[in-house]
């Protein structure tokens, strides 16, 4: 437990600073999917999305946070996709979300991250 | 033969420009005045337009040969009082000159939001922070220096709304071509500084005109351009003399700072500060945003409260080039069934 002698304890910094953030996994998605720029977060994937019925799954945000540089929790999020490629087929700006996923998996293999 | 009919247009850029040179073609006597000694207006100080990417120069000089010989035309010139005789108008001018004509048409435009109003940017204050008209001086090489390192790397911030949907500032309107002009510019940069990222910050994407969405997509997939959907709240400059910008990205719900080497302020459209005195002088009816208003926003829109002044272009609100060209033709017909009726 934490020493808590003094009445008070000292928070991690709730703001994210964009400079410290880890830009390469956005890097290789957009070069493998340029489709992964023109999101307009418009969530129509997470809407028709057949995981996110069942948990907390959510693709918009899956993608939004690589777009960040938050990269933490991809790995625990990716494995609750179920791969069934509606996000795909509903998609207004054509972007291949499935191949998304798929660039993910082989990005998070090679660091030891996740593997099938 | 009856008497030609006479009008004065007030104010010299597209606006006016176009309507003087289509009423001057339907034989009428036009006398355009303008308060700078240049025509053009704004889009002189532009360097390239949306959607299409043409030079400014494209649009203005075919209107300026098209007003050549048959208009006058008044530089440096303001109107220092007007006064309505026998059903016309008789206008003094700061030359010491009268004009008498049946028609006044107002087209005195927009002044763009002064960006020192919102301090929390810091424009005026730090170096680094420019407005989106002083970015186009740079772009047509009429601002001198060189703004960022051709071959550096870094980021630049492009902030929308700066002045519009702002009530601490006093203006609840959208001023409606900034967004545009935002994607625009950042796709620009991006060519003309390929080592900068770019990021605009948003409150909402407003894509009104045919090819707009064209150009947000492009912007996003050709260029990289990031969009950050949130206000930024504050500026500040670090010790590495970067500004830093505090915002919220609302699609991830979380706080967010970033240092940029650049801001550029899409600043917005405010009333044009000459249009004050002719409001009071002519006792005309003004919006809520303090514009000029038509007498209807269908059917009358170029027809101002007061008969023979009509109203083209931006003093009616923001517009873009394409739509004040429109105006200033839309304006010219009605003018002419005003002359016509009233004959």
């Amino acid at each position: 437990m934490r020493n808590n002698k003094f009445g008070f304890t000292i928070h991690s910094d709730n703001q994210i600073n964009l400079d410290e953030r880890d830009f390469n996994l956005y890097h290789k998605i957009i070069s493998g999917e340029a489709g992964f720029m023109s999101c307009i977060s418009c969530g129509s994937c997470t809407a028709s999305c057949t995981a996110a019925a069942y948990t907390d799954f959510n693709y918009r945000q899956l993608c939004h946070n690589i777009r960040r540089g938050q990269n933490d929790a991809v790995a625990k999020e990716l494995s609750k996709c179920m791969f069934c490629g509606k996000c795909s087929l509903i998609c207004p700006r054509g972007i291949n979300t499935r191949k998304i996923i798929n660039l993910l998996h082989k990005e998070l293999s090679k660091t030891g991250q996740y593997a099938y | 033969m009856p008497q030609r009919k006479t009008i004065l247009v007030i104010g010299g850029g597209v606006t006016g420009m176009e309507a003087s040179a289509r009423l001057a073609e339907m034989g009428y006597r036009v006398t355009l005045v303008e308060r700078q000694g240049r025509l053009g207006g704004h889009v002189d100080n532009w360097d390239f337009l949306f959607p299409d990417r043409k030079p400014a120069a494209n649009i203005l000089n075919p209107l300026k040969d098209a007003i050549n010989y048959k208009v006058d035309v008044k530089l440096s010139t303001e109107i220092t009082t007007i006064k309505k005789l026998n059903g016309q108008f008789i206008s003094s001018l700061s030359t010491g000159d009268f004009v008498k004509t049946d028609v006044i048409l107002l087209a005195t435009g927009f002044d763009l939001f002064d960006a020192r109003k919102k301090e929390e940017y810091g424009y005026g204050i730090y170096d680094k922070v420019i407005t989106a008209a002083e970015l186009e001086e740079y772009f047509s090489g009429k601002n001198g220096y060189k703004l960022l390192n051709k071959d550096g790397r870094g980021k630049i911030g492009i902030l929308h709304c700066v002045g519009s949907r702002d009530e601490k500032v006093g203006n609840e309107y959208c001023s409606k071509v900034c967004c545009v002009t935002g994607v625009k510019q950042s796709m620009k940069l991006r060519e003309y500084y390929p080592g900068y990222e770019v990021f605009c910050f948003y409150m909402d994407l407003r894509m009104f005109g045919r090819y707009f969405e064209d150009l947000y997509r492009e912007a996003q997939e050709k260029w990289g351009v990031q969009f950050i959907r949130g206000r930024v709240s504050e500026a500040s400059e670090t010790h590495d003399n970067k500004i830093s910008v505090r915002f919220e990205d609302t699609l991830s719900g979380k706080p967010m700072k970033i240092s940029l080497d650049l801001v550029i302020l899409l600043t917005g459209f405010v009333p044009a500060s000459g249009s004050t005195y002719l409001k009071e002088m002519l006792s005309l009816d003004i919006g809520k945003d303090r514009f000029f208003k038509p007498v209807d926003e269908h059917l009358k829109r170029n027809h101002s409260s007061r008969e023979g002044i009509f109203l083209a272009g931006a003093c009616t609100g923001p517009k873009s080039i394409a739509e004040s060209i429109t105006e200033a033709r839309a304006v010219s017909l009605e003018i002419s069934s005003f002359l016509n009726k009233s004959e």
